[in-house]
Protein backbone atom coordinates (compact mmCIF):
# COMPACT_ATOMS: atom_id res chain seq x y z
CA UNK A 1 0.00 0.00 0.00
CA UNK A 2 1.37 3.55 -0.68
CA UNK A 3 1.81 5.89 1.60
CA UNK A 4 -1.13 8.46 1.06
CA UNK A 5 0.42 12.03 0.36
CA UNK A 6 -2.59 13.87 2.03
CA UNK A 7 -2.66 14.55 5.56
CA UNK A 8 -4.33 11.84 7.10
CA UNK A 9 -5.92 11.54 10.37
CA UNK A 10 -5.33 8.15 12.34
CA UNK A 11 -9.58 7.43 12.50
CA UNK A 12 -8.73 4.53 14.61
CA UNK A 13 -10.73 3.16 17.97
CA UNK A 14 -10.14 1.59 20.68
CA UNK A 15 -12.42 -1.20 19.57
CA UNK A 16 -12.72 -3.45 23.23
CA UNK A 17 -13.69 0.49 25.02
CA UNK A 18 -16.53 1.07 21.45
CA UNK A 19 -17.93 -2.35 21.45
CA UNK A 20 -18.39 -2.47 25.26
CA UNK A 21 -20.40 0.66 24.31
CA UNK A 22 -22.50 -0.24 21.79
CA UNK A 23 -23.17 -3.87 23.35
CA UNK A 24 -24.23 -2.10 26.17
CA UNK A 25 -26.41 0.17 24.24
CA UNK A 26 -27.96 -2.60 22.37
CA UNK A 27 -28.89 -4.39 25.12
CA UNK A 28 -29.99 -1.88 27.25
CA UNK A 29 -32.17 0.07 24.40
CA UNK A 30 -34.22 -3.34 23.50
CA UNK A 31 -34.36 -4.45 27.03
CA UNK A 32 -35.78 -1.04 28.22
CA UNK A 33 -38.33 -0.89 25.81
CA UNK A 34 -39.61 -4.63 26.85
CA UNK A 35 -37.70 -6.60 24.36
CA UNK A 36 -34.98 -8.97 24.35
CA UNK A 37 -34.70 -10.08 20.88
CA UNK A 38 -33.56 -8.15 17.89
CA UNK A 39 -34.01 -8.63 13.82
CA UNK A 40 -31.35 -7.78 11.82
CA UNK A 41 -30.87 -7.59 8.35
CA UNK A 42 -27.71 -9.36 6.75
CA UNK A 43 -26.62 -8.88 3.54
CA UNK A 44 -23.34 -10.17 3.48
CA UNK A 45 -21.61 -6.99 4.33
CA UNK A 46 -19.39 -5.76 6.57
CA UNK A 47 -21.96 -3.35 8.09
CA UNK A 48 -24.35 -5.85 8.95
CA UNK A 49 -21.98 -8.03 9.84
CA UNK A 50 -20.62 -6.46 12.42
CA UNK A 51 -24.30 -5.29 13.84
CA UNK A 52 -25.16 -8.98 14.07
CA UNK A 53 -21.78 -9.69 15.88
CA UNK A 54 -22.76 -7.18 18.48
CA UNK A 55 -26.26 -8.15 18.71
CA UNK A 56 -25.40 -11.36 19.03
CA UNK A 57 -23.05 -10.80 21.77
CA UNK A 58 -25.59 -8.45 23.72
CA UNK A 59 -28.66 -10.58 23.41
CA UNK A 60 -27.31 -14.13 23.01
CA UNK A 61 -27.52 -15.50 19.56
CA UNK A 62 -30.36 -17.42 20.17
CA UNK A 63 -32.61 -13.87 20.52
CA UNK A 64 -31.59 -12.64 16.94
CA UNK A 65 -33.01 -13.87 14.24
CA UNK A 66 -30.91 -12.88 10.66
CA UNK A 67 -32.87 -12.28 7.55
CA UNK A 68 -31.13 -12.84 4.61
CA UNK A 69 -33.27 -10.82 1.54
CA UNK A 70 -31.64 -11.62 -1.70
CA UNK A 71 -33.42 -10.63 -4.94
CA UNK A 72 -32.08 -12.40 -8.31
CA UNK A 73 -29.87 -9.92 -9.45
CA UNK A 74 -27.79 -10.10 -6.27
CA UNK A 75 -24.50 -11.36 -5.71
CA UNK A 76 -24.36 -15.41 -5.18
CA UNK A 77 -21.61 -13.96 -2.94
CA UNK A 78 -23.50 -11.49 -0.35
CA UNK A 79 -25.44 -14.57 0.29
CA UNK A 80 -22.78 -17.12 1.00
CA UNK A 81 -20.98 -14.54 3.22
CA UNK A 82 -24.47 -13.22 5.29
CA UNK A 83 -24.35 -17.32 5.74
CA UNK A 84 -20.87 -17.46 7.02
CA UNK A 85 -22.24 -14.52 9.43
CA UNK A 86 -24.85 -16.50 10.86
CA UNK A 87 -22.66 -19.73 10.90
CA UNK A 88 -19.64 -17.93 12.67
CA UNK A 89 -22.51 -16.12 15.41
CA UNK A 90 -25.08 -18.68 15.69
CA UNK A 91 -27.73 -16.48 15.75
CA UNK A 92 -31.23 -18.01 14.15
CA UNK A 93 -32.00 -16.75 10.55
CA UNK A 94 -33.95 -17.25 7.97
CA UNK A 95 -34.15 -16.55 3.89
CA UNK A 96 -36.59 -14.59 2.37
CA UNK A 97 -36.25 -14.16 -1.82
CA UNK A 98 -37.80 -10.95 -2.14
CA UNK A 99 -37.43 -11.52 -6.01
CA UNK A 100 -41.29 -12.43 -6.40
CA UNK A 101 -42.52 -9.52 -4.54
CA UNK A 102 -40.07 -7.02 -6.01
CA UNK A 103 -41.00 -8.06 -9.45
CA UNK A 104 -44.97 -7.99 -8.78
CA UNK A 105 -44.84 -4.31 -8.55
CA UNK A 106 -42.34 -3.67 -11.14
CA UNK A 107 -43.60 -6.28 -13.52
CA UNK A 108 -47.27 -4.49 -13.50
CA UNK A 109 -46.74 -1.28 -12.48
CA UNK A 110 -43.45 0.24 -12.92
CA UNK A 111 -41.62 -1.72 -16.30
CA UNK A 112 -39.37 1.36 -16.96
CA UNK A 113 -38.44 2.02 -13.56
CA UNK A 114 -34.23 3.01 -13.63
CA UNK A 115 -32.13 0.75 -11.87
CA UNK A 116 -31.96 3.29 -8.52
CA UNK A 117 -35.90 3.21 -8.47
CA UNK A 118 -35.11 -0.85 -8.93
CA UNK A 119 -32.87 -0.37 -5.58
CA UNK A 120 -34.98 1.47 -3.82
CA UNK A 121 -37.77 -1.08 -4.16
CA UNK A 122 -35.72 -3.91 -3.15
CA UNK A 123 -34.40 -2.09 -0.38
CA UNK A 124 -38.04 -0.71 0.43
CA UNK A 125 -39.06 -4.36 0.52
CA UNK A 126 -36.57 -5.83 2.72
CA UNK A 127 -37.58 -2.97 5.19
CA UNK A 128 -41.37 -4.72 4.69
CA UNK A 129 -40.25 -8.22 5.66
CA UNK A 130 -37.73 -6.80 8.80
CA UNK A 131 -40.74 -5.06 10.17
CA UNK A 132 -43.23 -7.78 9.44
CA UNK A 133 -40.61 -10.38 11.07
CA UNK A 134 -40.16 -7.90 14.22
CA UNK A 135 -43.59 -8.06 14.87
CA UNK A 136 -43.22 -12.35 14.26
CA UNK A 137 -40.55 -13.18 16.42
CA UNK A 138 -41.67 -9.95 18.48
CA UNK A 139 -37.85 -8.14 18.28
CA UNK A 140 -36.59 -4.70 17.34
CA UNK A 141 -35.02 -4.26 14.24
CA UNK A 142 -31.32 -3.15 14.54
CA UNK A 143 -29.76 -0.52 11.57
CA UNK A 144 -26.59 -0.97 9.96
CA UNK A 145 -26.07 2.26 8.75
CA UNK A 146 -22.58 3.71 9.21
CA UNK A 147 -22.01 7.21 9.85
CA UNK A 148 -20.46 8.15 6.13
CA UNK A 149 -23.61 6.53 4.52
CA UNK A 150 -25.88 8.52 7.15
CA UNK A 151 -24.04 11.90 5.97
CA UNK A 152 -23.59 11.11 2.75
CA UNK A 153 -26.95 10.61 2.40
CA UNK A 154 -26.21 7.03 0.78
CA UNK A 155 -29.06 4.85 1.58
CA UNK A 156 -32.54 4.69 0.62
CA UNK A 157 -35.30 6.46 3.13
CA UNK A 158 -37.78 4.19 4.28
CA UNK A 159 -35.62 1.25 3.03
CA UNK A 160 -31.96 0.25 4.86
CA UNK A 161 -32.91 3.77 6.72
CA UNK A 162 -35.76 2.72 8.73
CA UNK A 163 -34.88 0.76 11.88
CA UNK A 164 -35.74 1.06 15.81
CA UNK A 165 -31.62 1.64 16.76
CA UNK A 166 -28.67 1.83 15.56
CA UNK A 167 -25.35 0.84 17.19
CA UNK A 168 -23.08 2.03 13.95
CA UNK A 169 -24.57 5.13 13.11
CA UNK A 170 -21.71 7.29 14.39
CA UNK A 171 -18.77 5.03 13.23
CA UNK A 172 -17.06 6.34 9.90
CA UNK A 173 -17.06 3.21 7.60
CA UNK A 174 -13.08 3.07 8.27
CA UNK A 175 -13.87 2.82 11.82
CA UNK A 176 -16.65 0.24 10.76
CA UNK A 177 -13.73 -1.87 9.16
CA UNK A 178 -11.69 -1.65 12.22
CA UNK A 179 -14.37 -2.90 14.41
CA UNK A 180 -15.37 -5.27 12.13
CA UNK A 181 -11.92 -7.02 12.40
CA UNK A 182 -11.57 -6.63 15.81
CA UNK A 183 -15.15 -8.87 16.61
CA UNK A 184 -14.12 -11.44 14.63
CA UNK A 185 -16.20 -10.32 11.72
CA UNK A 186 -14.48 -13.04 8.58
CA UNK A 187 -12.05 -11.65 6.87
CA UNK A 188 -13.41 -12.08 3.46
CA UNK A 189 -16.26 -10.13 3.90
CA UNK A 190 -14.12 -6.69 5.49
CA UNK A 191 -11.39 -7.13 2.99
CA UNK A 192 -13.82 -7.11 -0.21
CA UNK A 193 -15.47 -3.94 -2.10
CA UNK A 194 -18.32 -2.00 -0.10
CA UNK A 195 -21.23 -2.90 -2.22
CA UNK A 196 -25.06 -2.19 -2.17
CA UNK A 197 -25.76 -5.09 -4.53
CA UNK A 198 -28.37 -3.59 -5.87
CA UNK A 199 -27.72 -4.10 -9.27
CA UNK A 200 -24.90 -6.50 -10.78
CA UNK A 201 -21.16 -5.08 -10.93
CA UNK A 202 -22.42 -1.76 -8.44
CA UNK A 203 -20.02 -0.96 -5.61
CA UNK A 204 -20.28 1.91 -3.02
CA UNK A 205 -16.99 3.69 -4.67
CA UNK A 206 -17.66 3.16 -7.83
CA UNK A 207 -21.36 5.04 -7.29
CA UNK A 208 -20.13 7.49 -5.16
CA UNK A 209 -16.94 8.51 -7.24
CA UNK A 210 -14.55 8.71 -4.45
CA UNK A 211 -13.48 6.27 -1.91
CA UNK A 212 -14.21 5.82 1.50
CA UNK A 213 -10.99 6.35 3.42
CA UNK A 214 -10.85 9.90 1.37
CA UNK A 215 -14.62 10.47 1.93
CA UNK A 216 -14.29 9.85 5.67
CA UNK A 217 -10.94 12.28 5.74
CA UNK A 218 -13.24 14.70 4.51
CA UNK A 219 -16.27 14.64 6.66
CA UNK A 220 -13.75 13.84 9.72
CA UNK A 221 -12.77 17.59 9.49
CA UNK A 222 -16.00 18.72 8.23
CA UNK A 223 -18.04 17.22 10.73
CA UNK A 224 -16.26 16.46 13.49
CA UNK A 225 -13.94 19.03 13.61
CA UNK A 226 -15.99 21.72 11.81
CA UNK A 227 -13.10 22.83 8.99
CA UNK A 228 -14.43 24.63 6.60
CA UNK A 229 -14.49 23.33 2.83
CA UNK A 230 -12.18 25.69 1.57
CA UNK A 231 -9.86 24.92 4.81
CA UNK A 232 -10.17 21.19 3.69
CA UNK A 233 -9.51 21.77 0.31
CA UNK A 234 -6.36 24.13 1.48
CA UNK A 235 -4.96 20.96 3.13
CA UNK A 236 -4.77 19.68 0.21
CA UNK A 237 -7.75 17.17 -0.82
CA UNK A 238 -9.06 17.02 -4.00
CA UNK A 239 -11.99 20.00 -4.53
CA UNK A 240 -14.08 18.42 -6.56
CA UNK A 241 -14.22 15.69 -3.83
CA UNK A 242 -14.74 18.17 -0.96
CA UNK A 243 -17.73 19.71 -3.37
CA UNK A 244 -19.04 16.59 -3.61
CA UNK A 245 -19.15 15.73 0.00
CA UNK A 246 -20.73 18.74 1.17
CA UNK A 247 -23.27 18.98 -1.64
CA UNK A 248 -23.98 15.20 -0.87
CA UNK A 249 -24.80 16.01 2.71
CA UNK A 250 -27.00 19.48 2.28
CA UNK A 251 -28.87 17.86 -0.37
CA UNK A 252 -29.85 14.58 1.44
CA UNK A 253 -30.28 16.20 5.03
CA UNK A 254 -34.08 15.36 4.80
CA UNK A 255 -32.87 11.85 5.29
CA UNK A 256 -31.52 11.94 8.34
CA UNK A 257 -34.60 14.07 10.34
CA UNK A 258 -38.12 13.65 10.84
CA UNK A 259 -40.29 15.55 8.41
CA UNK A 260 -41.74 18.65 9.30
CA UNK A 261 -45.04 19.30 10.29
CA UNK A 262 -46.42 22.64 9.36
CA UNK A 263 -47.37 24.27 13.00
CA UNK A 264 -50.13 25.67 14.05
CA UNK A 265 -50.68 25.23 17.49
CA UNK A 266 -48.79 26.08 20.76
CA UNK A 267 -47.29 22.82 21.07
CA UNK A 268 -46.05 20.40 18.28
CA UNK A 269 -44.63 17.28 17.74
CA UNK A 270 -41.11 17.98 16.60
CA UNK A 271 -40.89 21.71 17.70
CA UNK A 272 -41.92 22.22 21.58
CA UNK A 273 -42.85 18.54 22.76
CA UNK A 274 -39.73 17.55 23.89
CA UNK A 275 -38.78 13.99 25.41
CA UNK A 276 -36.21 11.07 24.89
CA UNK A 277 -37.48 8.26 23.68
CA UNK A 278 -36.69 6.44 26.48
CA UNK A 279 -39.00 8.72 28.34
CA UNK A 280 -40.09 6.65 31.69
CA UNK A 281 -38.23 3.80 30.92
CA UNK A 282 -34.92 2.29 32.32
CA UNK B 1 -10.90 13.53 61.48
CA UNK B 2 -12.05 10.88 59.21
CA UNK B 3 -15.17 9.54 57.45
CA UNK B 4 -16.41 7.52 55.03
CA UNK B 5 -17.03 8.48 51.45
CA UNK B 6 -19.84 6.37 49.04
CA UNK B 7 -20.30 7.73 45.70
CA UNK B 8 -22.84 5.53 43.78
CA UNK B 9 -23.12 5.49 40.11
CA UNK B 10 -26.18 4.06 39.23
CA UNK B 11 -29.05 3.92 36.54
CA UNK B 12 -32.00 6.28 36.47
CA UNK B 13 -35.83 5.59 35.23
CA UNK B 14 -36.13 8.44 33.22
CA UNK B 15 -38.55 11.13 34.48
CA UNK B 16 -39.83 8.27 37.26
CA UNK B 17 -39.18 10.09 40.36
CA UNK B 18 -40.47 7.58 42.60
CA UNK B 19 -39.05 4.25 41.06
CA UNK B 20 -35.52 6.57 41.53
CA UNK B 21 -36.21 6.97 44.98
CA UNK B 22 -36.52 3.73 45.61
CA UNK B 23 -33.51 3.13 43.98
CA UNK B 24 -31.67 5.89 46.36
CA UNK B 25 -32.66 4.17 49.14
CA UNK B 26 -31.69 0.59 48.28
CA UNK B 27 -28.42 2.04 47.53
CA UNK B 28 -28.13 4.32 51.23
CA UNK B 29 -29.15 0.65 52.86
CA UNK B 30 -26.34 -0.78 51.35
CA UNK B 31 -23.85 1.81 51.72
CA UNK B 32 -24.83 2.44 55.21
CA UNK B 33 -24.26 -1.27 56.00
CA UNK B 34 -20.63 -1.02 54.58
CA UNK B 35 -19.84 1.72 56.86
CA UNK B 36 -21.14 4.64 54.51
CA UNK B 37 -21.17 8.30 56.33
CA UNK B 38 -21.68 10.09 52.95
CA UNK B 39 -23.41 8.98 50.30
CA UNK B 40 -23.39 10.79 47.06
CA UNK B 41 -25.32 10.49 43.75
CA UNK B 42 -25.20 12.28 40.43
CA UNK B 43 -26.31 15.23 38.91
CA UNK B 44 -30.35 14.96 38.84
CA UNK B 45 -30.52 11.39 40.30
CA UNK B 46 -34.04 11.36 40.87
CA UNK B 47 -35.12 12.19 37.32
CA UNK B 48 -32.43 11.30 34.93
CA UNK B 49 -30.31 13.87 32.79
CA UNK B 50 -32.45 14.81 29.29
CA UNK B 51 -35.59 15.64 31.04
CA UNK B 52 -36.55 18.41 28.75
CA UNK B 53 -40.30 18.76 28.58
CA UNK B 54 -40.46 16.47 31.77
CA UNK B 55 -38.80 19.33 34.03
CA UNK B 56 -42.21 20.77 35.56
CA UNK B 57 -43.44 16.97 35.81
CA UNK B 58 -40.51 15.70 37.85
CA UNK B 59 -39.73 19.38 40.00
CA UNK B 60 -39.86 18.91 43.42
CA UNK B 61 -38.96 21.10 46.89
CA UNK B 62 -36.55 19.98 49.18
CA UNK B 63 -38.90 20.01 52.35
CA UNK B 64 -39.97 18.05 54.91
CA UNK B 65 -43.46 17.65 53.99
CA UNK B 66 -42.40 16.99 49.76
CA UNK B 67 -42.91 13.07 48.83
CA UNK B 68 -39.42 13.12 47.17
CA UNK B 69 -37.49 14.47 49.97
CA UNK B 70 -39.48 13.44 53.43
CA UNK B 71 -38.09 9.25 52.88
CA UNK B 72 -34.90 11.23 51.83
CA UNK B 73 -34.66 13.60 54.98
CA UNK B 74 -35.85 10.61 57.31
CA UNK B 75 -32.87 8.21 55.77
CA UNK B 76 -30.19 10.98 56.24
CA UNK B 77 -30.79 10.42 59.95
CA UNK B 78 -28.55 7.27 59.48
CA UNK B 79 -26.24 9.05 56.66
CA UNK B 80 -25.36 12.48 55.22
CA UNK B 81 -26.99 12.54 51.09
CA UNK B 82 -25.93 14.28 47.94
CA UNK B 83 -28.63 13.65 46.08
CA UNK B 84 -29.20 15.70 42.36
CA UNK B 85 -33.00 16.64 41.77
CA UNK B 86 -35.22 19.25 39.39
CA UNK B 87 -36.26 21.94 42.43
CA UNK B 88 -39.38 24.01 41.82
CA UNK B 89 -38.49 27.28 43.72
CA UNK B 90 -41.49 29.27 45.72
CA UNK B 91 -42.00 31.23 42.19
CA UNK B 92 -42.22 28.02 39.77
CA UNK B 93 -38.45 28.49 38.42
CA UNK B 94 -36.97 25.26 37.67
CA UNK B 95 -33.69 24.56 38.63
CA UNK B 96 -31.01 21.85 38.07
CA UNK B 97 -30.06 21.64 42.00
CA UNK B 98 -28.47 18.99 44.62
CA UNK B 99 -29.23 18.96 48.29
CA UNK B 100 -26.63 17.83 51.45
CA UNK B 101 -28.77 16.14 53.75
CA UNK B 102 -27.96 15.22 57.33
CA UNK B 103 -29.51 14.20 60.56
CA UNK B 104 -32.91 15.21 58.63
CA UNK B 105 -32.27 18.49 57.57
CA UNK B 106 -31.34 20.11 54.52
CA UNK B 107 -27.58 21.49 55.28
CA UNK B 108 -26.88 23.12 51.61
CA UNK B 109 -28.66 23.48 48.33
CA UNK B 110 -26.49 24.32 45.37
CA UNK B 111 -28.35 25.11 41.78
CA UNK B 112 -26.10 24.84 39.55
CA UNK B 113 -24.35 27.65 37.29
CA UNK B 114 -23.41 26.87 34.61
CA UNK B 115 -25.88 25.47 32.34
CA UNK B 116 -24.32 24.00 28.90
CA UNK B 117 -26.36 24.79 26.13
CA UNK B 118 -24.49 24.26 23.49
CA UNK B 119 -23.60 21.71 21.17
CA UNK B 120 -25.92 17.99 22.94
CA UNK B 121 -26.75 20.32 25.59
CA UNK B 122 -29.86 21.96 26.35
CA UNK B 123 -30.04 22.72 29.63
CA UNK B 124 -30.27 26.99 29.49
CA UNK B 125 -33.56 26.18 28.13
CA UNK B 126 -34.97 24.11 30.48
CA UNK B 127 -33.38 25.48 33.45
CA UNK B 128 -33.41 28.71 35.91
CA UNK B 129 -29.62 29.55 36.51
CA UNK B 130 -28.05 29.25 40.00
CA UNK B 131 -26.62 32.37 41.38
CA UNK B 132 -24.60 31.57 44.36
CA UNK B 133 -21.50 29.52 44.70
CA UNK B 134 -20.62 29.09 48.64
CA UNK B 135 -19.27 26.31 50.79
CA UNK B 136 -21.62 24.97 53.86
CA UNK B 137 -20.45 23.01 56.97
CA UNK B 138 -21.02 19.83 57.87
CA UNK B 139 -20.64 17.44 60.69
CA UNK B 140 -17.24 16.52 58.87
CA UNK B 141 -15.82 19.54 57.83
CA UNK B 142 -16.49 22.46 55.21
CA UNK B 143 -17.75 20.61 51.91
CA UNK B 144 -18.87 22.40 48.38
CA UNK B 145 -20.94 20.75 45.71
CA UNK B 146 -20.94 21.69 41.92
CA UNK B 147 -22.50 20.15 39.38
CA UNK B 148 -20.54 19.06 36.15
CA UNK B 149 -20.34 22.12 33.58
CA UNK B 150 -19.87 24.32 36.87
CA UNK B 151 -16.54 22.77 37.38
CA UNK B 152 -15.71 23.28 33.51
CA UNK B 153 -15.25 26.27 34.70
CA UNK B 154 -12.33 27.35 37.03
CA UNK B 155 -13.80 30.19 39.12
CA UNK B 156 -16.80 28.24 40.67
CA UNK B 157 -14.26 25.60 42.47
CA UNK B 158 -11.91 28.62 43.13
CA UNK B 159 -14.89 30.66 44.87
CA UNK B 160 -15.27 27.22 46.80
CA UNK B 161 -11.74 27.23 48.36
CA UNK B 162 -11.73 30.51 49.28
CA UNK B 163 -15.06 29.98 51.45
CA UNK B 164 -13.38 27.25 52.93
CA UNK B 165 -14.04 23.63 51.61
CA UNK B 166 -11.70 21.25 51.73
CA UNK B 167 -14.06 18.31 50.49
CA UNK B 168 -15.72 19.25 46.91
CA UNK B 169 -18.05 16.83 45.87
CA UNK B 170 -19.15 17.19 42.22
CA UNK B 171 -22.45 15.09 40.96
CA UNK B 172 -22.49 14.49 37.41
CA UNK B 173 -24.21 13.60 34.13
CA UNK B 174 -21.30 13.27 31.62
CA UNK B 175 -22.39 11.82 28.21
CA UNK B 176 -19.39 9.79 27.15
CA UNK B 177 -17.79 11.03 23.94
CA UNK B 178 -14.48 11.35 22.13
CA UNK B 179 -13.12 8.33 20.35
CA UNK B 180 -10.74 9.96 18.02
CA UNK B 181 -7.97 9.36 19.05
CA UNK B 182 -8.00 5.73 20.25
CA UNK B 183 -6.91 5.45 23.96
CA UNK B 184 -7.77 3.64 27.00
CA UNK B 185 -10.23 5.84 27.71
CA UNK B 186 -13.35 8.15 26.03
CA UNK B 187 -12.31 12.15 25.61
CA UNK B 188 -14.87 13.12 28.17
CA UNK B 189 -13.31 10.67 30.86
CA UNK B 190 -10.06 11.44 30.41
CA UNK B 191 -10.94 14.96 30.69
CA UNK B 192 -12.73 15.19 33.77
CA UNK B 193 -10.34 13.29 35.73
CA UNK B 194 -7.47 15.51 34.40
CA UNK B 195 -9.55 18.78 35.53
CA UNK B 196 -11.12 16.64 39.03
CA UNK B 197 -7.57 15.49 40.11
CA UNK B 198 -5.65 18.95 39.17
CA UNK B 199 -8.76 21.23 41.15
CA UNK B 200 -7.22 18.36 44.66
CA UNK B 201 -3.70 19.07 44.03
CA UNK B 202 -3.84 22.71 43.21
CA UNK B 203 -6.30 23.36 46.04
CA UNK B 204 -5.23 20.64 48.55
CA UNK B 205 -8.09 19.65 48.80
CA UNK B 206 -10.37 16.56 48.41
CA UNK B 207 -12.30 16.55 45.44
CA UNK B 208 -14.73 13.57 43.60
CA UNK B 209 -16.77 13.33 40.93
CA UNK B 210 -20.04 11.33 40.63
CA UNK B 211 -20.73 10.58 37.16
CA UNK B 212 -24.25 8.10 36.63
CA UNK B 213 -24.01 5.16 33.74
CA UNK B 214 -26.48 3.73 31.40
CA UNK B 215 -28.25 4.91 28.33
CA UNK B 216 -30.73 7.39 27.42
CA UNK B 217 -31.34 7.30 23.81
CA UNK B 218 -28.06 6.67 22.31
CA UNK B 219 -26.15 8.92 24.90
CA UNK B 220 -24.21 6.61 27.53
CA UNK B 221 -22.71 7.55 30.78
CA UNK B 222 -19.42 6.13 31.68
CA UNK B 223 -19.55 6.47 35.23
CA UNK B 224 -15.87 5.86 36.38
CA UNK B 225 -16.46 8.50 39.75
CA UNK B 226 -13.22 8.88 41.52
CA UNK B 227 -12.08 10.71 44.39
CA UNK B 228 -8.95 12.44 44.85
CA UNK B 229 -6.98 13.56 47.96
CA UNK B 230 -5.25 16.70 49.11
CA UNK B 231 -1.97 16.02 46.99
CA UNK B 232 -3.68 15.41 43.85
CA UNK B 233 -3.46 11.24 44.11
CA UNK B 234 -6.46 9.21 42.99
CA UNK B 235 -7.54 7.38 46.02
CA UNK B 236 -9.85 5.34 44.59
CA UNK B 237 -12.09 5.10 41.33
CA UNK B 238 -14.99 2.74 40.48
CA UNK B 239 -15.17 1.33 37.31
CA UNK B 240 -16.13 2.78 33.77
CA UNK B 241 -19.81 1.95 31.96
CA UNK B 242 -21.69 0.04 35.04
CA UNK B 243 -23.25 0.36 38.20
CA UNK B 244 -20.93 0.74 41.38
CA UNK B 245 -21.00 1.66 44.87
CA UNK B 246 -17.69 2.46 45.78
CA UNK B 247 -16.15 3.57 49.58
CA UNK B 248 -13.41 5.91 50.66
CA UNK B 249 -11.90 7.02 53.77
CA UNK B 250 -11.29 10.81 53.63
CA UNK B 251 -8.59 11.18 56.32
CA UNK B 252 -8.89 15.09 57.27
CA UNK B 253 -5.62 14.87 58.91
CA UNK B 254 -4.00 14.50 55.08
CA UNK B 255 -5.05 18.42 54.77
CA UNK B 256 -3.05 19.20 57.82
CA UNK B 257 -0.22 17.33 56.13
CA UNK B 258 -0.54 18.44 52.58
CA UNK B 259 -0.86 22.15 53.27
CA UNK B 260 2.32 21.16 55.55
CA UNK B 261 4.12 20.32 52.32
CA UNK B 262 2.69 22.81 50.15
CA UNK B 263 1.64 26.40 51.86
CA UNK B 264 -0.55 27.32 48.32
CA UNK B 265 -3.63 28.47 50.39
CA UNK B 266 -1.71 30.20 52.91
CA UNK B 267 0.14 31.75 49.97
CA UNK B 268 -2.89 32.49 48.30
CA UNK B 269 -3.40 36.57 47.27
CA UNK B 270 -6.85 36.91 47.29
CA UNK B 271 -6.83 40.77 47.79
CA UNK B 272 -4.46 40.80 44.64
CA UNK B 273 -6.87 38.67 42.75
CA UNK B 274 -9.41 40.90 43.88
CA UNK B 275 -8.01 44.03 42.76
CA UNK B 276 -6.56 42.85 39.42
CA UNK B 277 -9.96 41.05 38.64
CA UNK B 278 -11.75 44.08 39.34
CA UNK B 279 -9.25 46.64 36.69
CA UNK B 280 -9.45 43.89 34.29
CA UNK B 281 -13.51 43.81 34.21
CA UNK B 282 -13.59 47.42 34.50
CA UNK B 283 -10.68 48.62 31.69
CA UNK B 284 -12.05 45.40 29.33
CA UNK B 285 -15.22 45.35 29.60
CA UNK B 286 -15.93 41.04 29.35
CA UNK B 287 -19.22 40.48 28.58
CA UNK B 288 -21.30 40.13 31.58
CA UNK B 289 -22.86 36.89 32.43
CA UNK B 290 -26.18 35.19 31.34
CA UNK B 291 -29.07 37.45 32.48
CA UNK B 292 -30.27 36.14 36.20
CA UNK B 293 -33.71 37.01 37.73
Amino acid sequence: MTKPSLPFVDLSINTDLVRRILVDFIRTEITRAGFKRAVVGVSGGVDSALVCFLTAEALGPENVLALRMPYKTSSPESLEHARLVIERTGVQSRTVDITPMVDAYLERYAPDADRVRRGNVMARMRMLVLYDHSASFGGLVVGTGNKTEILLGYTTLYGDAAYALNPIGDLYKTQVWQLAEAVGVPEVIVKKAPSADLWVGQTDEGELGFSYRLADQILYRLVDERYTPEEVVAQGFPEEVVRAVVERMRRNHYKRIMPPIAKLSHRTVGYDFLYLRDWGTG
Amino acid sequence: MAFTLALVQFQTRLGDVMTNLERHLAWIRQAKDRGADVVAFPELSLTGYIVQDLVPAVACKPLQDDPVFGPLLEASTQVDLVVGFVEEDRRSRFFNSVAYLSQGEVVHVHRKVYLPTYGMFDEGRFFAWGDRVAAFDTRFGRFGLLICEDFWHVSPPYLLWLDGADVMLFPMASPGRGIVPAEERLGTARWVETVVQAYAGLFTVFAAFINRVGFEDGIHFWGGSAVYGPDGARLTQAPYHQEALVLQEVDLRALHRARARLPLLRDERTSLFQRELARILEQRGLPKAPPRV
